[in-house]
């Protein structure tokens, strides 16, 4: 057993599982959602799955912030990367996201300037160095990037910097998670709440899924028994008639966020009337744009952005899978023509992605070797 | 990119209280402590860092969990120490 191995808490773990399966209502199924692509990777990776009973399923949710963005504005970027005296920077998750013409490394074949940097504030050296260049950031995440951006540009603002500029895709993780609710494909009983995002936002923009919709949110870590103790607590609040918001992960999420990144955020940035997610399609107000007040370091104003609508490739099903009514080997082409070297979808691109989670630790092939032991026997 | 990973503040930085030199796994690199300014890190203190900010103080005991689910990963966390590695923050 892996978790023996690697945390020697199996103990704890089966302890959990027993408690969870104690509390399922004989003949009821509970299907639990899990936003944050961190905790899918968790979940796959340790096969936590195979601890719950059968009437437990984990959905996986939109929370990998590479897996929803559209094909459209990959497009876009490389349209910007194109412009004469442009220097991209991208965090390296996104260099290997298909656009309609290929990938950033693809472009960069081509003749682009697209470079791998780990923080926005690399960017800023980047540009110091190259003063007869433009250096636009593709600044992408949810909540939890988002303030890392807004810091940064606050910075260049005050280190008078002329030549940065922000290509902003940060969405936010609310509107997402009410979209889900909102669609009939899926009935959710409650929801593994994100760790990280929730250290900037806190829990209270959270409230009005217990509120309104009448669900269960247990904020989470990342660990395997941080998992299991999270989806223990949800089913406590359902199999008693509650939905309230806890966090499980206080020892990192504060109840109130993070003030400072908050309003950071708010200087610079603010909410755009809509925003197209890849799977989710047109979202209204659930992405961030630069602040007019800060239009010099709009790469959006700077630049003509075609702004084009790319339909996802039709054999691609990452918007079942992020929406969670589709599980990854489910998709047509999971692990066929759509594999982490050369993947046609994001989801499988990002490690945060379900299906590069899934592919990656094989539980497609523990399935397939049990499959033909059982057809062999 | 969606990693947070734990680091211990050796020093801030002299000049630009908003920078820090953390250790992270041995790699030594300045980050932000900008988000931190309600309650700031001190040398010691270990940071759970996102994209060269710090997004939140973390006691030991957390860092040293963390760190064992980053390095269980495998190449994920690899890839972002490497980015760190070739960090530019000054």
């Amino acid at each position: 057993m892996r978790f023996v191995d690697e945390f020697r808490d199996a103990d704890k773990a089966h302890a959990l599982a027993a408690k969870i399966a104690a509390l399922c209502e004989p003949g009821r199924q509970y299907k639990l959602m899990e936003v944050c692509g961190g905790h899918t990777h968790t979940i796959y990776k340790h096969g936590l799955e195979d601890y719950l009973p059968e009437s437990v399923t984990l959905v996986h949710g939109p929370g990998c912030p590479v897996c929803v963005i559209p094909m459209g504005r990959v497009d876009d970027a490389i349209h910007l990367a194109s412009q004469p005296d442009v220097i991209m920077t991208s965090f390296g998750d996104m260099m290997r996201v298909p656009g309609s013409g290929g990938s950033f490394f693809d472009a960069n074949a081509e003749g682009t300037n697209i470079r791998m940097v780990y923080s926005p504030l690399d960017s800023l050296k980047i540009a110091k160095q190259n003063p007869d260049k433009q250096v636009v950031f593709m600044a992408i995440g949810f909540e939890t990037t988002a303030p890392s951006t807004a810091m940064t540009m606050l910075r260049a603002a005050a280190q008078g910097l002329t030549n940065f500029s922000v290509f902003c895709n940060h969405v936010t993780i609310i509107p997402a998670i009410k979209a889900i609710l909102d669609s009939p494909d899926l009935r959710l009983d409650g929801f593994i709440g994100p760790g990280h995002v929730s250290t900037v936002i806190g829990c209270r923009p959270y409230e009005f899924i217990a509120r309104d919709y009448g669900k269960p949110v247990v904020v989470a870590g990342f660990e395997p028994l941080d998992i299991l103790q999270s989806i223990y607590m949800l089913m406590v609040q359902l199999s008693q008639g509650r939905s309230e918001i806890e966090n499980q992960y206080s020892r990192v999420v504060p109840w109130d966020g993070n003030v400072v990144a908050l309003k950071a955020i708010g200087e610079t940035m603010e909410l755009r009337p809509y925003f197209e997610w890849r799977g989710l399609g047109f979202i209204s107000h659930s992405a961030l744009q630069v602040r007019e007040k800060y239009a010099a370091m709009d790469a959006e104003r700077l630049f003509q952005v075609p702004g084009v609508r790319v339909a996802d490739p039709k054999a691609c099903q990452c918007g079942e899978v992020l929406k969670g009514v589709l599980k990854p080997w489910e998709c047509k082409v999971f692990g066929t023509a759509c594999t982490p070297e050369t993947p046609i979808g994001t989801c499988m691109v990002s490690p945060e992605g379900a299906c590069a989670a899934y592919y990656n630790f094989g539980r497609m092939n523990r399935t397939r070797v049990a499959e033909a032991e059982v057809a062999r026997s | 990119m969606c990693l947070g990973i734990p680091g211990e503040v050796i020093e801030i930085h002299p000049d630009q209280p908003d920078l820090a030199k953390v250790d992270v796994s041995g790699v030594r690199r300045l980050i932000n402590i900008g988000l931190l300014t309600d309650d700031p890190p001190v040398p010691g203190d270990w940071v759970l860092i996102h994209v060269g900010f710090a997004l939140s103080k973390i006691d030991e005991r957390e860092a040293a969990a963390a760190m064992e689910f980053l390095e269980g990963i495998g190449q994920a966390y690899e890839d972002e120490i490497n980015a760190l590695k070739e960090s530019l923050i000054e």
